[in-house]
């Protein structure tokens, strides 16, 4: 019987395979950033071991940067010190880092992809959960946590039980002002944040084919938010064409050796799924999130569900979400005043966002009383940004293109959102105080968060292209 | 945190809420600190305190009623940012069993890795100890890791939970993941070896 594209990249990784053990698998690229690491470096130290091979950890500086003035030393003492700490343990072990400063720092799983380093058939694992993003490649990515990073410094290797596998197709073709963040907020909303718990998730169908590779990562960034360990997509013409010429990809022979190899990674025809779902991209409308997890999502222009609609066990946490959120069940949200809006993140901050928001508002005014933060994903993105003058756009535009980080999305950075104001935010998560205490967020797309941005108001983007 | 785990007859500490993602558990402000220690603090803080440090009253971890080593919670918990900070807040405040009717994957395998225990059961066995600890806040739980049971010991209702034999022999005998990797040296190396696409 045929194997699906999951199981011929597991299979081809597993160094070890015990009956009554979880199977070691080898780790090709292991990314690494300052709020995850320390602690495993110091587990190296007290065992007296380093770390086992350095040319397969790449170490940045994301989450807790500043995204103004990075020349200056960050101002907060501990997130100056979680960022010095890393530069030290880089260092002591031979790790390369990308610190602040360095034309290839950026949100770790923005500069894998656009560096080439991210690659088809690899196995990628980061202490971040949205490693998921670099599965867009057909790489078996996924995060981890801490004591998992010392494993994989320590052995390059990884003890894992093989998930189950799950293919989600999305037919037919996107309707105008539909962008593919709609369609993985779609999903989720349909399946719920635990939806795919358990499973690995290769994604396909017309939709997710005639999608760009930014546009894939956005899809596969946001599998953990519906409980998958993972998300991918097989590797194509797309695919190929973004990985060619890219800093750290085969070149030459070894390119031509690659490329035949990425061909054969594809789920066999006769290969079987432990589940498969199905959508019609045509069904899908600009989403938006009412809720505090990223399952509790609407088309634009529906309504947030009553309370009778729920299930008597559902309704507490549901009620609970919705006081956090200030607003009333069966309440639509068209209209709705935002006071921030957030466009950035490692779901949404790569060049191709950025020019689609520059797109939108080019010759457009932002609202006034809205407070717009526009966060590039990399060094790389911001500089193709000026280069393209995408950052002039924005600054007629009333915007200002900020430095790269991690920033609202998770608040670790001085980038919060204050109490109780609205923040249409193009991130991949909705939890309570995640863009600062009782921040309030609603996940959408870069072109709907640009709409909010003109409008001061939550907008069905469709009126507007 | 002690490194092994066997057998608990202890209180515990309900929060009858779903989908409680490792932001609520320890906010990403807090995870600034570069040791594993001293996370417990914070464990829950914005559920915890009002933002002027007040504690808040009506949440559980502020009702003296409610203490134990045990940690009951709502469907899905542990979802969200793979941060093992949530596993060491959990277990740094004290907790070494948390139970829920579901767990989402990461924070299963950052609380073992922890040496805390997560223990899965239905979601009509979940009510019946919320029920339980309802009527009485002082009725215990007994957890026997080598019988994989769980006990409500005023009823005397028991379940049974799943545990993947080698993370339950770890448990009780105190193994970690690092020390069984490093013993399959050789193999890693000759694994390397034998890759044409090694990248
Ligand atoms: S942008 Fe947000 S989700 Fe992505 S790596 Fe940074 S903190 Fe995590």
């Amino acid at each position: 019987m045929g194997k699906t594209l999951f199981d011929k990249i597991w299979d081809s990784h597993v160094v070890v395979s015990k009956a009554g053990f979880p199977d070691a698998v080898y780790i090709n690229t292991h990314f690494i950033h300052e709020v995850t690491s320390p602690q495993a470096f110091d587990g190296l130290r007290k065992r007296g071991i380093p770390v086992f091979r350095t040319a397969k950890t790449r170490a940045t500086a994301d989450h807790n940067v500043p995204t103004i003035d990075q020349h200056l030393p960050i101002k907060e003492a501990l997130s100056r010190k979680q960022v010095e700490m890393l530069t030290t343990n880089t260092k002591e072990f031979g790790v390369e880092l990308y610190g602040l400063g360095h034309p290839y720092q950026g949100i770790v799983h923005v500069i894998g992809p656009e560096l080439g380093i991210t690659l088809p058939g690899m196995t990628i694992v980061c202490g971040d959960s949205h490693t998921s993003t670099h599965g867009a490649f057909g790489a078996i990515a996924f995060g981890i946590g801490t004591s998992e990073v010392e494993q994989v410094l320590a052995t390059q290797c990884i003890l894992q039980y093989r998930p189950k596998r799950m293919k989600i197709e999305v037919n037919g073709k996107l309707k105008k002002g539909v962008v593919s963040k709609d369609i993985i907020l779609y999903i989720i909303s349909k399946i719920s944040a635990s939806g795919a718990t358990g499973y690995f998730v290769e994604y396909a169908g017309e939709a997710i084919r005639s999608l760009s590779m930014e546009a894939r990562m956005t899809i596969c960034n946001m599998s953990i938010e519906m409980g998958a360990r993972g998300g991918l997509i097989a590797p194509d013409e797309t695919t190929f064409e973004y990985i060619k010429g890219r800093e750290f990809a085969p070149k030459g022979a070894e390119w031509d050796k690659a490329l035949a190899y990425w061909k054969t990674l594809y789920t066999d025809a006769d290969a079987t799924f432990d589940e498969v779902l199905t959508f019609d991209a045509a069904d899908i409308e600009p989403m938006i999130t009412y809720g505090t997890n990223p399952g509790m999502g609407i088309g634009v222009t529906q309504h947030i569900p009553t309370l009778e609609s729920m299930e008597e066990k559902e309704k507490p946490s549901f009620k609970k979400s919705l006081d956090y959120m200030g607003l009333e069940p069966g309440a639509g949200l068209l209209g709705k005043k935002v006071d921030y809006v957030f466009i950035g993140s490692c779901t949404n901050s790569r060049i191709e966002d950025l020019r689609m928001v520059a797109d939108f508002v080019k010759g457009k005014k932002k609202a006034d009383d809205v407070v717009v933060w526009i966060v590039p994903g990399s060094k790389q993105v911001e500089a193709q940004a000026k280069k393209e003058g995408i950052d002039k756009i924005f600054e007629a535009a009333g915007f200002s293109l900020r430095q790269p980080g991690c920033s609202a999305c998770l608040g670790m950075n001085e980038d919060k959102v204050p109490a109780g104001m609205y923040c249409i935010s193009t991130s991949n998560r909705n939890f309570e105080g995640r863009q600062g205490p009782n921040a309030r967020t609603f996940l959408a797309s870069p072109l709907s968060a640009a709409a909010a941005a003109i409008t001061g108001k939550v907008t069905d983007v469709r009126e507007l292209v | 945190m002690s490194k092994t785990f066997q057998h608990l007859v202890s209180t515990a500490v309900p929060i009858a809420i779903e989908n409680i993602d490792t932001d609520q558990i320890i906010p990403a402000r807090f995870l600034k600190a570069t040791t594993r220690d001293g996370f417990g603090e914070n464990l829950f803080r914005d559920w915890r305190y009002e933002s002027n440090n007040e504690p808040k009253k009506d949440f559980v971890l502020n009702n003296p009623i409610y203490k134990g080593e045990i940690l009951v919670a709502g469907k899905n918990f542990g979802c969200g940012s793979s941060r093992e900070h949530a596993a060491w807040a959990i277990g740094d405040y004290g907790f070494k069993v948390v139970i829920s009717s579901f767990f989402a994957d990461i924070f299963k395998n950052n609380a073992l890795n922890n040496f805390i225990l997560p223990i899965q059961v239905t979601d009509e066995f979940l009510d019946k100890i919320f029920s339980a600890i309802e009527k009485d806040p002082a009725a215990k739980l007994e957890v026997d890791l080598e019988k994989q049971t769980l006990k409500i010991a005023a009823t005397g209702e028991e379940a049974r939970f799943d545990i993947n034999p080698y993370k339950k022999t770890c448990l009780i005998n105190g193994y970690d993941d690092i020390d069984y990797l490093l013993s399959l040296r050789k193999e890693i190396e000759s694994y390397e070896a034998s890759r044409e696409f090694n990248f």
